[in-house]
């Protein structure tokens, strides 16, 4: 503990120096507004600091050794000869290996407290929204309201969200980047990211991963609100003329448009986010290589459990694909294969 | 590829003649291992794509084990038949060496077509290769090894004329050796693909 | 008759990519009209294109790197032009479907048709000499290997005026890149520009390990080897290893692509993530070929210009092994967002770092080279201590971006992208400048003038830290990699000075040529007649400059690691007189530029469907291997009298010259 706190401090510091050096710009990654990315930013800087020990030490010597044993300095010690130095191999090995192996235990325990799949802890009941990337502009479902958007995201302040994530077209990957963590949206795959925001405020989201012509104007609002404003822009969207069905209206929408303009959708079709996914997984028998488990296969998802079939797939080989059988009389294929070389 | 051809007098410095046939050989054999990691690609690719059907049909619908252990049976024997070709070099019989050559073309030949009556089948049947992910990484991998063998073949045509023209010589015995690697190199992939794509997907 | 090409396939609405077109046109023009007037053709026909020799080869290599570097870098330019104006509401002067081919083409040209080359052509120029041998252990290969990444240099430069290049970024992600979002032949041009180039690319591995294996000169060990030939043995085998990779994969996109099969597709059972994940089993080995020739050349370069032995050898050398195997276990850092579970991602992260362990080891044995030496500031020199600041950031960042939860929001956005310049520029690109003139002699016979040479180094280091530290405060803002243009009009100061940096590695590039120019004008002044301009430790140094054609009258034998060093020390470094003996030399041989012009004409055939050209193609490829197969006179001897001449010349060169500086 004291430990962290040691490093916190010293990250603190580096903290104070990049502020100075970013002169009052506003930083989306070092002024997180919630508990994923203040865990991140710490996390930067903790590996940042831990790297400096070796690395100024390194540039100060170049620059040192560099002068003072140039070929016009009669003051300094010649040895042609002199290559080697057990004391000298030691230190230059052991110095690198501690760090690594400091920076191997934090990379240990923060892959898993930050792992995207996890729930977040919290006395608030979490919701879900379902984000679809698509050509190119994002579409939010909210499965407990029955409502969609496009390119824009509400959702209360200190509310755990599990964002669940695919694509209708190409990969792309979610991201707000003051909240923390991003996520791959691919076709036909259900990923998740867990986030939460401590802040009341509206923050740019976007596409990070690039997915062809219109790849920047791919970008979407996050408003962060109270509960009682978030009611009020779910009714908000309810009043809204149009709604959309699958599969018509949902191809409609899915045709490539650049910088979307922001679209609410009062209803939608039952199970859309599933539908979407199942829409690739040709002839019913759906086939979907990496992500995680079926998106049908929690039609009731309750986060802990599914976040623990995510671990457990995932641990079975570094991808993973789960396949599991929507439809009863499909024969099913649970199996892990490992993807790649 | 270079330095072995000429035969000259005693003149040139002794360490100038480095092992030139040793280093080919050794060339080759580097190469076969490259060759492997391609093979190693598309093996890893059938793993992650066999149970990618999509609708289609699955492996154990579509294999006829005995038809391609007959395939494999003709790949094994060819092996052999090469085996005793470059024995044959060995022993300076040239007329052997040609017609164990001849022999071994016949049954690579033999090989290739079954297999390409078995693709032509398949396709036939509607399962072709644009059908599903499965049956794009089983085209893809056997047709891969297939489309080895083939050049098997020519080279072996190739060898063939050489052998009549030039003879055995410091030319055509290195050549014949790397054939001879290639080929065996083959049979182990075969192996590999009867055992892993076949015989698993059947079982 | 023509495929899918027609007149409407030339971009002639697109002004930017005329002019360069028109450029390219004159330029071409001039170069043919002046090698015609001086009947140059024969020539470079003869000495040149057919040519076996590995250091002619070497300097191919080299030629067509540079010309690639200044479309590369065009590219670039262009890129930061846009970024420095397309804020806010402003669109800049590119649209997004020129951007996106614009930073894809950067991408493609500088990692395979600069990076490699430049490596490759070091390598070919100085591993047969430093080994002491008198070719490659299959000198018509080399030929064919070159020609291949040649025709390939050429695809691309064609598809820049007839089609279009690959949207889809350098690596061409599936499904973006299958024919259902890529319907255009971009990709196709991708495809088979590296299908080309990465078939020459493993040939070359193949051709320099056997080479490093088989052909060392008497008594060279393997721990007695250069570094330089240990760091290309490792890349060779992480060619060999990884490039089938490459292959394998662009083959299956092409399969998606031509046949309609189903490997990457989002439906009927395609993995677009196994693409991901084979691309990066080829890609970050691919980082690590690039790299380590380069940290090869910094320890000859430090360990000569110190005068002293380059500390901890040995360590050295299991420090470049331990970072050849490791490079294929951490392909996954490269897409840890994908959402695999936390056990994974924490192993691929921590094999990251632990690569930093040995690379961090090769920076102190530098330093400690250095410490006690008698340091030459050259400006080999330089780049390097210029590199080890730079790429010890570098290096830096990389740890930062192998922590997981810190790559969930660093992660495809411009930290990545200084991230990589910080290694390659710091490392590949200063390594090669390094390099290129430390060795430039041995290939030349005169050495590079020293003052471009410095000004080319300020430039690019000042330039590079201008141009791309913004980059990383850029991605603490949320800027992300590959937008066309951005919203956010606080992000504009930081673009612009980016754009400054670039123009300041501009003027870099501007002394390189200078420095070229001034060079071969100051010849005679610069001249080595040595052959050993810089007090030189290893064999290459021990023959003369520009070496001859069979690289040694008499191969050496070597005793120790640095043996021409310690033989000067014992004075033993001048052989004794004749008797010279008869050379075994290979050929110049055709095959190699015609074999891989129908190379060329394949692929340009395919990329348009043209598939009678195709086949023509494919015929003319068979035909011209078969002419070369059934060819006996591939080889022959070059009488001991010829070596004695040559040698007596160089002789006479070299004391007429120590005669004249006696007498001044």
């Amino acid at each position: 503990m004291q430990r962290r706190s040691l490093w916190r401090r010293r990250g603190t510091l580096v903290l104070l120096a990049l502020c100075l050096f970013l002169a009052g710009c506003s930083s989306a990654l070092l002024d997180p507004k919630g508990q994923v990315g203040a865990e991140q930013r710490t996390l930067i800087l903790t590996a940042f600091g831990l790297m400096l020990i070796v690395v100024i030490p390194v540039i100060a010597m170049t620059l040192l050794f560099g002068w003072r044993y140039r070929r016009s300095n009669d003051m300094a010690k010649y040895m042609p000869d002199w290559a080697h130095s057990n004391v000298i191999e030691a230190v230059v090995w052991i110095v690198p290996c501690a760090i690594i192996a400091v920076l191997a235990l934090l990379t240990w325990k923060t892959s898993h407290t930050l792992d995207p799949h996890k729930p977040l802890e919290s006395d608030v009941a979490p919701i879900e929204i379902q984000a679809v990337a698509l050509d190119w502009k994002w579409l939010f479902i909210y499965p407990e309201q029955g409502v969609a958007s496009v390119n824009e995201v509400a959702f209360p302040v200190d509310t755990p969200v599990r964002f669940r994530v695919s694509s209708g077209s190409v990969m792309n990957a979610f991201f707000i980047p003051h909240l923390g963590s991003q996520i791959y949206a691919m076709a036909g795959m259900d990923n998740d990211v867990h986030l939460i925001a401590d802040e009341i405020g509206i923050y740019p989201g976007r596409s990070t991963n690039y997915s062809g012509a219109g790849f920047s104007g791919m970008t979407f609002e996050a408003k962060v609100t109270t509960p009682a404003e978030f009611d009020a822009w779910v009714e908000t969207v309810r009043g809204a003329p149009q709604t959309l069905t699958y599969p018509e209206g949902y191809e409609a929408l899915a045709e490539p448009s650049k910088s979307n303009p922001v679209e609410y959708f009062s209803a939608i079709s039952p199970s859309l986010y599933e539908s979407i996914l199942r829409s690739f997984h040709t002839g019913g028998e759906h086939e979907m290589g990496g992500g995680h488990q079926m998106g049908s296969d929690h039609a009731e998802p309750t986060d802990g459990e599914s976040a623990h079939a995510i671990d457990h797939a995932a641990e079975s080989g570094h991808e993973t694909n789960n396949h599991a059988s929507q439809d009863s009389a499909m024969r099913s294929h649970p199996s892990s294969v490992e993807a790649g070389g | 590829m270079a330095t072995d051809t000429l035969h000259h007098g005693a003149s040139a410095e002794p360490h100038e003649h480095h092992d030139a046939a040793g280093t080919k050989v050794f060339g080759f054999w580097v190469y076969l291992m490259s060759d492997l990691v391609i093979f190693g690609s598309l093996f890893a690719t059938y793993a992650v794509l066999m149970k990618g059907t999509a609708a289609g049909p699955s492996a154990a619908e579509i294999f006829e084990l005995p038809f391609v252990l007959v395939e494999t049976f003709l790949l094994l024997f060819s092996s052999f038949t090469f085996g005793m070709g470059v024995l044959a070099m060995n022993a300076e019989r040239l007329g052997q060496v040609k017609a164990w050559l001849a022999i071994t073309f016949v049954l690579g030949a033999a090989f290739v077509g079954m297999e390409i009556y078995e693709f032509q089948h398949l396709i036939h049947e509607g399962y072709g290769p644009d059908k599903s992910a499965f049956l794009s990484s089983f085209f893809t991998l056997v047709g891969t090894h297939g489309l080895h063998v083939t050049f098997g073949l020519i080279w072996i045509l190739v060898m063939l004329v050489q052998l009549s023209t030039k003879g055995l010589n410091d030319m055509t015995r290195p050549r014949i050796l790397c054939l001879s690697l290639f080929w065996h190199f083959l049979d182990i992939v075969w192996i590999c693909v009867f055992s892993f794509v076949y015989l698993m997907g059947v079982l | 008759m023509f495929g899918k090409l027609t007149l409407e396939s030339i971009p002639y609405h697109e002004p930017i990519i005329m002019v360069v077109a028109a450029f390219m046109a004159i330029g071409g023009i001039a170069l043919f009209g002046l090698i015609t007037y001086y009947r140059k053709w024969g020539w470079l026909w003869n000495e040149w294109f057919t040519s076996v020799d590995h250091k002619k080869l070497g300097i191919m290599y080299f030629i067509v790197a540079l010309v690639m570097l200044l479309r590369g870098f065009s590219d670039a330019i262009m890129m930061r032009t846009q970024l420095a104006m397309a804020a806010g509401d402003a669109a800049g002067y590119l649209p997004p479907h020129h951007y996106d081919q614009i930073f894809t083409a950067h991408g493609v040209i500088m990692i395979f048709f600069v990076a490699m080359p430049m490596v490759i052509g070091l390598m070919n120029l100085v591993v047969p000499l430093q080994i002491g041998a008198r070719d490659v252990a299959f000198p018509f290969l080399n030929n064919l290997s070159f020609w291949l990444f040649a025709v390939s240099a050429i695809l691309v430069n064609i598809s820049l005026v007839v089609g279009e290049f690959a949207a889809t970024g350098w690596l061409a992600y599936a499904p973006l890149s299958g024919i259902e979002f890529s319907p255009g032949v971009g990709v196709d041009y991708w495809i088979w520009a590296l299908q080309i180039s990465g078939i020459g690319t493993t040939l070359t591995g193949i051709n320099f390990f056997v080479t490093i294996i088989k052909m060392r000169t008497k008594g060279m060990t393997m721990f007695r080897m250069p570094i330089f030939t240990w760091t290309s043995l490792c890349a060779n085998v992480l060619i060999i290893a990884s490039f089938p990779i490459l292959t394998a994969t662009i083959a299956l996109l092409t399969l998606d692509r031509y046949l309609g099969m189903h490997f990457f597709t989002n439906d009927f059972g395609g993995n677009m993530m196994m693409y991901v994940n084979l691309i990066w089993a080829w890609g970050h080995p691919e980082v690590y070929i690039l790299i380590l020739p380069a940290f090869g050349v910094f320890s000859e370069v430090i360990a000569t210009f110190a005068r002293k032995r380059l500390f901890g050898y040995a360590t050295m050398v299991w420090a470049t092994i331990a970072i050849t195997l490791l490079s294929f276990i951490v392909w996954l850092h490269h897409f840890f967002t994908m959402g695999a579970g936390a056990n994974v991602n924490a192993f691929f992260g921590i094999m990251t770092m632990i690569i930093a362990i040995p690379t961090g080891v090769k920076v102190f044995n530098w330093l400690f080279t250095m410490f006690r030496g008698s340091l030459e500031l050259t400006s080999p020199v330089l780049w390097t201590l210029g590199f080890i600041i730079t790429f010890t950031l570098g290096g830096m960042t990389g740890v930062m971006l192998a922590v997981p939860a810190a790559n969930f929001v660093l992660h495809n956005s411009l930290f990545v992208i200084a991230h990589f310049h910080n290694v390659i520029i710091g490392g590949v690109v200063f390594g090669m400048m390094a390099g290129l003139t430390f060795w430039f002699p041995k290939a030349f016979g005169f050495t590079l003038s020293e003052k471009w040479g410095k000004r080319s180094f300020w430039c690019w280091f000042i330039g590079f830290y201008v141009a791309f530290m913004p980059l990383y405060v850029l991605a603490f803002f949320g800027a992300v990699r590959r937008m066309q243009s951005y919203p956010n009009t606080e992000w504009q100061p930081w673009m612009i000075l980016a754009w400054v940096g670039a123009v300041i590695i501009m003027l870099g590039i501007v002394c390189t040529i200078i420095q070229f120019w001034v060079s071969i004008r100051d010849r005679k002044q610069n001249a080595d007649v040595t052959g050993d301009p810089w007090d030189g430790r290893t064999l290459e140094w021990s023959t003369s400059s520009p070496a001859p054609f069979y690289n040694f009258a008499r191969l050496p034998e070597v005793g120790d690691i640095d043996s021409f060093w310690s033989q000067k020390q014992r004075g033993s470094e001048q052989l004794e007189e004749a008797p010279y003996t008869d050379i075994h030399m290979p050929r110049n041989t055709v095959a190699g530029p015609v074999i891989s012009f129908f190379a060329l004409v394949i692929g340009f055939a395919l990329v348009w469907h043209i598939w009678w050209l195709a086949g023509v193609g494919a015929v003319g490829v068979f035909i011209s291997f078969m002419a070369r197969v059934f060819n006996d006179d591939i080889d022959y001897y070059v009488p001991a009298a010829e070596v004695e001449r040559i040698e007596r010349e160089h002789q006479l060169k070299r004391e007429q010259q120590l005669g004249v500086e006696a007498q001044a």
